[in-house]
């Protein structure tokens, strides 16, 4: 068989599941919370609570502050401490509001069994009522980027969606949230597939899954012919080679359905396609079906030198530091703390930085695996632009950033870099690259802002 | 014989031609050029460094001569010829220019490595813009200096340089010309233009960090926490303190020393006065 997968570029790097078959723990409540008022893409969340206020599991503590941007709802219960600044994954002190934990009370709509809802049975849910579920509970992206899930199901009217595409391919290193979340809650996931294809109003979906995960494969497979078979929707497993960035949104929709993304600013939906993190689709039937926000989800915490590594359940404003703890502490010796894999992940140089709706992992490497070698002069070897999924020259780009030559750096498309590295991973001169391409991709985007704003 | 007539005919005819042509272009093309400019641009000093605003001295000499003929010229300065330049230009022009106050550039981080301690380390791009893309840097500190020389590289007067000791910049006095070329070129805006004062003396808060007080003083021994001790002390109502940080403005400062006293993290430092009693040990360091 022909396995899929996208057409240009892209990486092998060494995959280091090691949380694989460790079943997903509850983690412990911490005993503050911490909630960044910007964990999405867009303005930041206003709180709508004061010192001293006393809230529940799932009561809004900040709303949206504009069209793209999301409310914030509490993961505890308890009193609200302060609203002020603590350090987030960004590396700098952002706004926050601070609870500190007191029993596990939640709000009386959430319902908390396990009865699986089906869509079947709730003819009230039209697509603008899915729609507008999934906008109030706050749903967004769950694969990192944390984009808000209901502009994404609003397609703009330039635009008509076929098809939805769930993104189950995982191709970073380590991480292995979106594998147990599949694992174990597959049937969930499918409502929450259905959810979206009414909402987007089509009747195709694609499930894409790499390969490294058969049984991921063989479940979902099963669970779509039982659910799906026979009925309006049409949803198809589609195993795709193992190759990152796979889960890029554009390397994906060029691998499920071969066509391929034009350049910013459109976007998959431009060629028919929206795409949905595996994570998102479960947070879509929780938002909608059991009326509950989005306050928790699935974190890998993992690291080759980390004791017990493990996958978690966990609610959102947890400090990174518990789950570690909670997986045998910080090892010892240097580390590089990254949000994230170690792919796309951030380096952070705090682990109070709390967990929030777009950290699908807290990986630790050590000091060893994170170091970076000398940088050798270019050999023109143009490895990083075999490797490139998005057709660029990254060690022209690199250098045009270096030489502040941003005319032609616009003219190269530096603005479709996707940041996911496979040219730095590949250099064989251990060129920064991708550090000099970030620079001069927000100076050039800058300058098309304002440009723009003229 | 006919062969070189022919020559000699087809290329005075080319020669015609192209002279008829090249008179007319001339005559209908042609701009009006104020002689002015070009003399304005000899007295420039050509760094081309765009301190003054425009697109190198050509634009600068472009405008003094665009403002002579809309009446004036005020708010033209060359921060790089100073006022000599300015006078001669003004002279040459017929008109009497306010000279600005002669400016220096003040790097406002004294967030030195022992003030300050390291918490990580950064490996990327050893390069401030970089650097700070990532985060708050190798320190606690998400406003201070990041010491990787964005604005030694932007100088194009060897003006500023990171000390290794300290790892912070510093500026060289007699150097800097005030082009504000390494202002725009750090990411964090720590330096500031600011006005040389009588003598080259004057006071300055050496710290831009707008965390609150507690969290600044974890980050760095030497930050301003906000504590508006100066604001009080100050006679002259120069100091004003907004988002946990202090400001002395340079216009209203009459130089009495007496906020610098008061802070009680040494972050408002004095420069070049001179020193009766050596009470602050800081102050050598700070003549940045």
């Amino acid at each position: 068989m022909n396995i899929k997968t996208f057409r240009i570029g892209g990486i092998h790097p060494e995959e280091n599941k090691l949380t694989h078959d460790v079943a997903t723990k509850v983690a412990e409540l911490p005993k503050q919370a911490i909630f960044p008022l910007s964990q999405h893409i867009g303005k930041p969340a206003k709180p709508v609570v004061q010192k001293g206020d006393k809230v529940k599991v799932g009561t809004l503590i900040a709303e949206a502050s504009g069209f793209v941007s999301a409310p914030i709802y509490s993961s505890v219960s308890g009193t609200v401490f302060k609203i002020d600044t603590a350090i987030d994954a960004t590396g700098y002190r952002k706004p926050v509001i601070i609870i500190n934990v007191e029993g596990d009370e939640w709000e009386e709509s959430i319902d908390r069994s396990d009865k699986l809802e089906t869509v079947e049975a709730h003819p009230e849910l039209t697509p603008e009522e899915i729609v507008s579920r999934v906008k109030e509970a706050g749903v967004v992206g769950m694969g990192g980027a944390c984009f808000p899930t209901f502009i994404k199901l609003t397609p703009p009217p330039t635009a008509k969606a076929e098809c939805v595409i769930i993104n189950a391919v995982e191709c970073e290193p380590y991480i292995t949230a979106d594998f147990r979340l599949m694992m174990e809650h597959a049937d969930e996931i499918l409502v929450g597939v259905e959810l979206l294809m009414k909402a987007a109003k089509v009747t195709t979906g694609y499930i894409g899954i790499e390969t490294n995960k058969p049984a991921a494969i063989e479940l979902m497979t099963r669970k779509c012919a039982e659910k799906f078979g026979g009925s309006d929707y049409q949803v198809e497993v589609v195993p795709l080679k193992q190759r990152y960035p796979q889960g890029g949104e554009k390397q994906l929709v060029d691998a499920v359905i071969g066509r391929q993304v034009p350049a910013p600013p459109a976007i998959p939906v431009n060629v028919g396609a929206i795409v949905q993190n595996v994570g998102t689709a479960f947070a879509v039937y929780e938002a909608v079906m059991k009326h509950k926000p989005l306050f928790e989800r699935y974190t890998t915490v993992t690291g080759k030198k980390l004791q017990n590594p493990g996958n978690f359940l966990v609610r959102m404003g947890t400090p990174m530091k518990d789950l570690i703890d909670a997986c045998g502490g910080m090892p010892e010796g240097d580390n590089k703390l990254l949000a994230g894999g170690p792919m796309m992940g951030k380096a952070l140089t705090s682990v109070e930085v709390p967990i929030c709706k777009g950290t699908n992992s807290v990986t630790i490497l050590s000091d060893e695996e994170a170091r970076r070698k000398e940088p050798q002069p270019c050999i023109r070897c143009a490895k990083c632009v075999g490797v490139c999924p998005m057709g660029l020259e990254p060690y022209l780009l690199a250098k045009l950033s270096e030489v502040h030559n941003w005319e032609r750096a616009e003219h190269e498309a530096i603005v479709s870099c996707i940041e996911c590295g496979s040219c730095q991973f590949t250099c064989p001169a251990h060129r920064p690259l991708l550090d000099n391409i970030r620079l001069g991709k927000s100076t050039v985007m800058g300058i098309i802002r304002t440009r723009n704003a003229k | 014989m006919n062969f070189i007539l022919i020559a000699v005919i087809a290329l005075g005819a080319i020669g015609l031609i192209a002279a008829v042509v090249l008179f007319v272009a001339s005559k209908k093309f042609w701009v009006y050029e104020d002689p002015r400019t070009a003399q304005v641009t000899d007295l420039l000093p050509g760094a081309n460094c765009g301190g003054c605003g425009f697109a190198g001295c050509g634009g600068m000499a472009d405008a003094l001569v665009k403002g002579v003929d809309a009446g004036s010229i005020e708010g033209l300065n060359c921060p790089v010829g100073g006022p000599d330049v300015m006078g001669k230009v003004a002279d040459l022009l017929g008109m009497a220019i306010a000279n600005g106050e002669p400016k220096v550039a003040v790097v406002r981080c004294n967030g030195t490595c022992e003030h300050r301690p390291k918490i990580a380390e950064y490996a990327g791009l050893r390069n401030c813009a970089a650097m700070h893309a990532c985060g708050a840097g190798e320190t606690a500190c998400g406003f201070g200096c990041l010491g990787c020389g964005d604005c030694v590289e932007a100088c194009r007067f060897d003006a500023i340089h990171i000390n290794a000791e300290t790892g912070i910049a510093e500026v060289d006095e007699d150097k800097c010309t005030s082009c504000g070329a390494c202002a725009k070129a750090c990411p964090r805006n720590i330096i500031e233009l600011r006005k040389k004062g009588p003598k080259g003396r004057r006071v300055y808060v050496s710290c831009v960090n707008q965390d609150k007080g507690a969290v600044s003083m974890k980050a760095c021994k030497v930050s301003c926490i906000g504590c508006g001790k100066c604001e009080k002390e100050c006679p002259f109502g120069a100091i004003t303190v907004e988002n946990n940080l202090s400001y002395i403005d340079p216009d209203k400062c009459r130089s009495c020393r007496k906020c610098e006293k008061a802070c009680p993290t040494h972050a408002i430092i004095a420069v070049n006065f001179p020193a009766p009693k050596p009470v602050e040990p800081k102050e050598e360091e700070a003549t940045a």
